[in-house]
């Protein structure tokens, strides 16, 4: 199947989850990682569970923040 | 390495900064990266601090999202992220360094502590280790 990640198409084998692409590419921190699923953000407990479909578009953003204290 | 940013998009980001005062604000910066080690922002993004807070900042992942499709249809790499300290001199407090994962990334921090005389530094983080970049403001 083919799958948009961060705007790359590609191919990836059918029944791939969330977890396992995050693994595929080697997100670096994947802790703090948000994923969106055609615009819509993952739920991170079902990250091990949301399988992904044909033709999705995966973005990943980092969690970005801090304080002045 | 010098990170270049145009005075336009310097004032864009003060004006968005004083607007949100007491809080701190917040937003991304995007450009390009020459092949002499030069960093130039081309757009600044403002968005919302979902902390609403004069102490801590959080980008909305929402806005964070849409700002991102902005740089890959402009052909604009994302190159960090930039918020004000409203009481605070222009450095990475603690807090700054830990939530900084990204070691490419430039870290532009607005004091307005003084409010004559707001200050914007850039700042590169790696392993905790905080390296100030040399910041120019250009016409």
């Amino acid at each position: 199947m083919k799958l948009t990640v961060a705007g790359n198409k590609k191919e990836y084998e059918e029944g791939l989850t969330i977890s396992k692409l995050i693994e595929l590419e080697k997100v670096e921190t994947p802790e703090y990682v948000t994923v969106s699923v055609n615009e819509e953000f993952a739920n991170r407990d079902d990250f091990d569970s949301t399988v992904l479909k044909d033709g999705d578009e995966i973005e990943f953003l980092y969690f970005m923040g801090g304080g002045s204290r | 390495m010098g990170v270049w940013i145009k005075k336009a998009d310097y004032e864009k980001i003060l004006a968005h900064a004083i607007k949100e005062l007491p809080n701190e604000a917040c937003g991304l910066i995007a450009g390009r990266d020459s092949e002499d080690g030069e960093r130039y922002i081309e757009k600044v993004y403002l968005l919302t601090n979902l902390d609403q807070s004069n102490e801590h900042f959080s980008l909305d992942p929402k806005e964070q999202l849409s700002s991102v499709k902005d740089m890959r249809a402009n052909e604009l790499k994302p190159l960090g992220n930039w918020h004000s300290h409203p009481e605070s001199p222009s450095r990475p407090s603690q807090e700054d360094i830990r939530l900084s994962y990204d070691s490419t990334a430039s870290y532009l921090i607005l004091s307005l502590m003084d409010n004559d005389n707001p200050v914007l530094n850039s700042f590169h983080v790696e392993k905790g280790v905080v390296t100030k970049e040399d910041l120019k403001i250009i016409e």
